[in-house]
């Protein structure tokens, strides 16, 4: 049993920064821009709020410092989400060519601004994991979900779910949402009725910048002590969850779990009896994740459900 | 006099053309006021304009003789100006009531308030007998529906200023009629009308005055009561035009097309949406299909061109089972198909009209060497096609089909599939949103196929079309043929009872 826990929490560890990123990558999408620059988002957040963690440990730790590193890996992804929404929304680029160059620029980017500031000229940021939060008083000892989510977790899980909810929340139940939800449907149609379709596009985007920057952060405090300037594909996964999930809140939920759940297999087969006792070549359960990627996109795509416009420029004069 | 729109001097320029130009157009406080024009004579441009979706280059607009500028749609919304549009702006994803307010929503702090939306809208609804199904997917619902919809829209938000453009060009005859009454009331009410439509019977039926243009120009404003349908015609497309087409007398010859016992199956239902379809097109014939819409005619036309499978029955072409052949084989073996929704099956809106024209026949010999595309044969067979067919736009061959007028669009797929000399031309509403000019021009073009020995199986809604084309009537009620009828031998009043189902016959192929 305590296995199975083990588990469940490690899974959460994959999960969470997945279905942090999905999600701001599914209020791009809704609003019509694809942003397959994720990835790259991820890693500026991954390093501005890393290096903050690393700047100020020697003042301060634990979880307010955390707080603050959140806000700051925000604000480092929010900027490189400018740019991709200059290019798709103003200039009318192609959207996946702006996010790819983004991709390739933010990686190089961080290396380069960690050499150099850093004064030994490493490229990797360190910091000293003051965060982990053994047992929450009380919740722990509710059954079974306290031993998931309330022991040896950290405060990003609770705000992986408060983003979950406030995302359904918003979309669906505001007036923001739905006018959102119609500029990556049918932009005309939203012009037709007196929307912005512009401001949406850019407060979508902005918004995928803000999260995908704190799943750069979420990701990389619980399992490591180093920032090495990448997230490794995380942020191309989290695309995937997102067309998984159908573009809807919920649906990507299950869909990061799903991934974690696989990615936790293949980082952890070796801690599980059972699964050593199978014998089967290590490779194998490395490729879990990347097998699993392919199979339920080639199976959920085809009933795939993409807002109609997403990757469209919008252009008023045209009809 | 107090007009409450003008429009005065208004100019717009498009790459190559000039879609407006000098054009002046004054509407009275509670009139129905016609704009009549040839197919890209400017009509949806001047009205997108006073919609504030385009900025004229030159002129003014006043509303209640003060001078407005209307920079967006918002903008035009808050000076009670609404438009329902010719191809409609509704999200297909989102329910029916999320159309209607979507832009005007009901909030409380940003939350939407559907409830409170959902009776005003109801109120609206029963009130001008507009019926709806709030909870409907707008993707589900009817043509008919979404242009309920689309004024449902309009009266949401308390226009004034109502505009509808071509309105009726989607429309069965019976909601035609339902239309007209609800223009008739909203007049009454006290709201001003802008109506587009090619219809000269419905201009005489419901407007008060009419505006003629012609290629960007305006001819004049006159008085519905001092004008007739002829000189209406005359002044729209600068020549006389007939109304009713000459047909030979010709004794059909050996059949071409064959339908046997054709029937689909309806997912989750009992009740096939085809049942045991069996008919025969002959040589130089043209058999009509008529019926109410959605009765079957849809999808039948998927079945014979290959779009949808069906579950039983055969379709030959001159004795050759065709059942199971590919789309392609049939395009480029002698059928036609002039399709229902010219933007899902008929045209790829971003290319060219030039590659438009060749999408059936890109990969022939003349268009192509060795997998490159012989531009110049492509170009020069355009131009060939778009003089022949009268095909107005921008920039000639090299036109974005998207920008492109409505009608226009529609020349090109006829311009396409007429020029391929089927042998079995299935047309659906082939002269849905032409001008009267184009309309007589199809209309003879049909005839032509028949006189030339050739098939030709027509889809209309319109009954008039039937009655002046067709050698056979084939009435279609719930997915089955119901009657088959002699046009010379039948009335339109025999042919509605077939088509409500209140009469029927066994109908043999
Ligand atoms: N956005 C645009 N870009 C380029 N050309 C355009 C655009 N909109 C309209 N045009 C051109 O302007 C002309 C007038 O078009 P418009 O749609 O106003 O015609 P219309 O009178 O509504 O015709 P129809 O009866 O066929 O709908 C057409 O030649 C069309 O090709
Ligand atoms: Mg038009």
């Amino acid at each position: 049993m305590d296995m199975l826990y083990l588990l469940l929490r490690q899974t959460m560890y994959f999960s969470i920064p997945l279905l942090i990123v999905a999600l701001g990558g599914m209020f791009s999408e809704r609003s019509g821009v694809t942003n397959i620059a994720l990835e790259g988002i991820m890693v500026m957040g991954g390093f501005t709020g890393i290096y903050f963690i690393n700047q100020m440990q020697s003042q301060m730790s634990g979880q307010w410092l955390l707080v603050l590193a959140i806000f700051i890996a925000m604000a480092g992804g929010l900027l490189l989400s400018l740019p991709h929404a200059y290019a798709s929304v103003n200039l009318k680029a192609d959207q996946v060519i702006s996010g790819t160059a983004l991709n390739m620029f933010a990686p190089a980017f961080v290396i380069y601004i960690a050499r150099m500031i850093q004064p030994s000229g490493i490229a990797n940021v360190s910091f000293k994991n003051t965060f982990f939060i053994h047992e929450v008083p009380v919740l722990c000892d509710i059954p079974v979900i306290g031993d998931i989510l309330f022991k040896n977790t950290y405060i990003t899980t609770f705000l992986g779910f408060f983003i979950l909810i406030v995302s359904a929340i918003v979309l669906y139940k505001t007036r923001f949402g739905m006018r959102l939800r119609a500029c990556g449907e049918h932009p005309h149609a939203a012009d037709s009725v007196g929307i912005n379709v512009y401001k949406m596009r850019y407060i979508g985007v902005m918004i995928s910048g803000v999260l995908a920057g704190l799943g750069g952060l979420v990701l990389t405090v619980p399992i490591s002590t180093e920032f090495k300037g990448a997230v490794n594909g995380y942020g191309f996964l989290a695309l995937a969850v997102l067309i998984f999930g159908q573009w809807k809140p919920m649906r990507i939920l299950w869909a990061s779990l799903f991934f974690g759940f696989m990615q936790t297999i293949s980082a952890a087969y070796s801690a599980i009896p059972f699964l050593l006792n199978l014998n089967i070549p290590s490779e194998f359960f490395k490729m879990t994740p990347y097998i699993a990627t392919l199979i339920v996109l080639a199976f959920s795509s085809k009933s795939s459900k993409a807002p109609k416009a997403v990757g469209q420029p919008y252009d008023q004069g045209a009809r | 006099m107090d007009y409450i729109i003008e429009m005065l001097n208004i100019r717009k320029e498009f790459p190559g053309i000039v879609a407006n130009d000098d054009i002046t157009l004054r509407i009275k406080k509670t009139e129905i006021h016609a704009l009549l024009g040839e197919n890209g004579a400017g009509k949806s441009t001047l009205m997108s304009i006073l919609f504030g979706l385009y900025k004229p280059e030159a002129g003014v607009i006043k509303l209640r003789g003060k001078e407005i500028n209307i920079s967006d749609p918002k903008t035009a919304s808050h000076l009670g100006i609404g438009m329902v549009h010719q191809h409609f702006k509704l999200v297909e994803d989102f329910t029916v009531l999320e159309n209607i307010i979507l832009g005007a929503e009901t909030v409380k702090n940003g939350f939407l308030k559907m409830d409170e939306a959902k009776k005003k809208v109801m109120e609206l609804s029963n009130r001008y007998k507009l019926y709806i199904d709030p909870d409907a997917k707008v993707s589900n619902i009817t043509v008919g529906m979404q242009q309920r919809v689309e004024i449902l829209k309009m009266l949401y938000r308390e226009n004034e200023i109502l505009i509808f453009d071509e309105p009726t060009a989607v429309l069965t005859p019976q909601e035609i009629d339902e239309l007209m009454d609800i223009m008739k009331e909203l007049s009454k009410e006290g709201k001003s009308l802008i109506f587009i439509t090619h219809k000269l019977e419905e201009i005489k039926k419901v407007a008060d005055r009419v505006t003629v243009l012609r290629r960007g120009k305006c001819i004049g404003t006159y008085n519905v009561e001092d004008v007739t349908k002829e000189s209406l015609s005359e002044m729209m497309v600068g020549r006389k035009v007939q109304f009713t087409v000459d047909k030979k007398d010709i004794t059909p010859g050996e059949t071409i097309f064959e339908v046997k016992n054709l029937s689909m199956k309806t997912k989750g239902s009992t009740k096939n949406t085809l049942n045991k379809i069996s008919f025969k097109v002959r040589k130089n014939e043209i058999v009509c299909i008529a019926g109410i819409d959605g009765n079957g005619q849809s999808e039948l036309v998927y079945a014979l061109t290959g779009i949808r499978h069906f579950d039983e029955g055969q379709i030959l072409v001159h004795g050759e089972d065709w059942t199971k052949k590919s789309i392609r084989y049939r395009n480029s073996h002698g059928m036609s198909h002039i399709p229902e929704d010219r933007h899902k099956y008929g045209l790829i809106l971003e290319y060219s009209m030039a590659y438009n024209l060749i999408l059936q026949t890109y990969f022939t010999d003349r268009f192509q060497k060795r997998g490159f595309l012989k531009n110049d044969s492509i170009h020069e067979y355009a131009d060939g096609l778009i003089k022949k067919y009268d095909i107005r736009s921008g920039q000639g061959a090299q036109t974005v089909t998207r920008s492109m007028s409505g009608g226009n669009q529609q020349k090109v797929i006829l311009a396409r599939e007429i020029d391929k000399d089927p042998s079995i031309m299935i047309a659906v509403q082939p002269a849905r949103g032409l001008d009267v000019g184009a309309t007589e021009f199809i209309h003879k073009k049909l005839v032509e196929q028949r006189e030339s020995g050739k098939a030709v199986l027509l889809i209309s809604l319109e009954l008039e079309e039937i009655m002046n084309l067709s050698d056979r009537i084939l009435v279609i009620y719930e997915g089955e043929l119901v009657g088959d009828l002699d046009p010379k031998k039948t009335t339109i009043q025999e042919l509605g009872l077939y088509m409500a189902g209140a009469k029927r016959d066994e109908v043999k192929a």
